[in-house]
């Protein structure tokens, strides 16, 4: 069984890591997406079904084309996908945004106490999950939800702020 | 495949029974891995073998409704005798089989040759949790309703794939046009099964057919499209279905008129013909599910018709709602963009969410009183009809049946 779970480990960064070091956008895309499935996979491996799929929708499904139109819609020509840093300060602030990231990421996982003991595998159902979303986790959902519509308000706020600089039209 | 129940018909038993029979003698942990390996050659031949033969019978139903003979040349080899073309699948097979495959200068060769490949795999892996029969399903799992749409979903990346790796702009024009359509036409198809799970309380396929099973009064069975919101989410389900498995008139993807077949410009030979197989084992499986989910399963229509094998009535089911596809496209002109994806966020959605309420005020009716349990019907009814009514309306209004003075 652990042979299966570091394939995945390795699937899923590596394909991470190429990601990153590919000059040409998209590719790194599809590679981000792969990763994604690799997420998904370790999820399956670990008996959480229903996560797993939800990952496979939401992630693989939906978020994927978010990436990939973006990317597209926001790119003049093929030349264009190719990414450079602007200057030796943006990069530098972008490494440092990166590890703050990382930092904090690492801290919170080595600071969570692990069991390592060999407890048996809970079988959760989907109407288990179910029940605690709706049940005890409702506050948490709400809130999630609220700022996520709160997210897509803020994108198209900014997305329609352009329009109103270049009023060629009304004379 | 679960063990077999024994209370049951032989005939009912027979592909459970003849399995046991050919892997009964190997040790555990190889049976298992032997009885899967069967269920998914089963799978792979039978639905292989149904998509060559769809695509004589589509071809020969088109025919008919445009009145000509559709093929009819293809001979059975070595006996010279024609059968109404039966064989011109197998001549396609050999078509595509022995056909160039060009792959163009400037491609991104390992994208394009991996977007048919992920295309079919996605598609394929989508047949694994629908039950064909009783006893008949290849995977159990808790959550198959979401494993069914989650694979279902990543048929998306594959286009995109297959129209940015070609480099060619139409390729990519349409692939952004498909991915527009399969998104807006996502969400009608996503929550037009929720109230199947909603008032079945499950998202396993097995428990769905279990909740479907029985009849009222003796003769109408209790299948969730003989009820309001089970109807409405059927209706929306399967347009949902058209477009998702980009059939006319919703064939935008691919329109050989203006976008010369669109993502599927630049290939050709076997990588075309997997493409086109994607396509109809994406339609076969989504007419699965909708059989599961809302037309009973494996389940026959009257008490008296159950000696008839549950796989068999799945089949019968099946076949029908591909004639139904196929009726579709004779009939029905190709829709523009912008009307489909209007038709999507303004008429199915919007429908879609009413339904969703509706099924609500069904479930929490159907815990009260006899007259209560009578007055559901109407309530339920008028729920869905009234905003289709006003919506079509609404939406149609300006745009007057269209007078043909000249033809």
């Amino acid at each position: 069984m652990n042979a299966v779970l570091i394939v995945i480990a390795l699937v899923t960064l590596g394909a991470a890591a190429v990601a990153m070091t590919l000059r040409n956008l998209i590719h790194s895309a599809l590679l981000l997406i792969a990763s994604w499935a690799g997420v998904a996979a370790f999820y399956l491996w670990a008996g959480a079904e229903f996560v797993a799929f939800a990952e496979i929708l939401v992630y693989v499904g939906a978020v994927s084309m978010v990436v990939l139109f973006a990317v597209l819609l926001t790119r003049r020509s093929r030349a264009d996908l190719t990414v450079t840093p602007d200057s030796a300060g943006r990069a530098i602030s972008g490494f440092i945004a990166g590890g703050a990231v990382c930092g904090v990421l690492v801290g919170a996982i080595v600071a969570t106490p692990m069991g390592v003991g060999s407890s048996p595998t809970p079988t959760v159902t989907v109407k288990q999950i179910g029940v605690q979303l709706m049940g005890t986790h409702a506050a948490s959902l709400l809130i999630v939800g609220v700022l996520l519509t709160v997210a897509l308000l803020g994108a198209i706020v900014i997305a329609s702020a352009d329009r109103t600089d270049d009023s060629e039209d009304t004379p | 495949m679960i063990a077999a129940a024994t209370t049951d018909a032989f005939l009912e038993r027979a592909p459970v029974l003849l399995r046991d029979a050919v892997t009964g003698f190997l040790p555990e942990p190889w049976r298992t891995l032997v009885n899967a390996l069967i269920a998914v050659g089963l799978i792979l031949g039978i639905f292989g073998t149904l998509f060559a033969f769809i695509t004589l019978a589509e071809r020969k139903i088109l025919g008919r409704v445009q009145n000509r003979p559709g093929p009819n040349r293809a001979p059975i080899p070595f006996i010279n005798k024609r059968f109404f073309g039966l064989s011109q699948p197998f001549a396609d097979g050999v078509k595509s089989l022995t056909k160039e495959d060009i792959v163009p200068r400037d491609a991104d060769k390992v994208l394009h040759y991996l977007a048919p490949v992920a295309l079919l795999a996605f598609s394929i892996l989508t047949f694994a949790v629908i039950p064909y029969g009783r006893n008949l399903v290849p995977v159990e799992l808790d959550a198959a309703v979401l494993y069914f749409f989650a694979a279902g979903a990543a048929t998306e990346l594959a286009v995109f794939m297959a129209g940015w790796a070609s480099r060619n702009k139409y390729s990519l024009l349409a692939a952004m046009r498909a991915l527009a359509q399969l998104i807006s036409y996502e969400l009608p198809l996503l929550l037009s099964w929720v109230p199947v799970v909603l008032i079945a309380g499950t998202l396993s396929t097995t428990a769905i057919v279990d909740a479907q099973a029985g009849w009222k009064f003796g003769f109408i069975p209790h299948w969730h499209v003989f009820t309001p919101w089970g109807f409405a989410g059927f209706v929306i389900f399967m347009v949902a279905a058209l477009a998702e498995s980009n059939r006319s008139p919703f064939d935008t993807p691919e329109a050989e008129s203006e976008l010369i077949a669109g993502h599927l410009t630049e290939y050709s030979g076997f990588k075309y013909a997997l493409f086109f197989m994607a396509e109809y084992f994406g339609m076969l499986a989504l007419s699965g599910m909708a059989i599961t989910l809302f037309l009973g399963g494996w389940r026959s229509p009257l008490p008296f018709l159950e000696f008839i094998p549950s796989y068999l009535w799945f089949g019968g089911k099946l076949l029908a709602l591909i004639f139904g596809f196929i009726w579709i496209r004779a009939t029905f002109p190709r829709l523009r963009i912008d009307q489909l994806t209007r038709f999507a966020w303004k008429f199915l959605v919007p429908l879609a969410l009413i339904n969703l309420g509706n099924t609500i005020v069904w479930s929490l009716m159907s815990n009260s009183s006899a007259l209560m349990q009578l007055a559901r019907w109407p309530v339920c009814a008028a729920i869905i009809l009234v905003p289709f009514v006003v919506l079509g309306r609404k939406l149609s209004a300006g745009v007057a049946p269209r007078i043909y003075r000249y033809a």
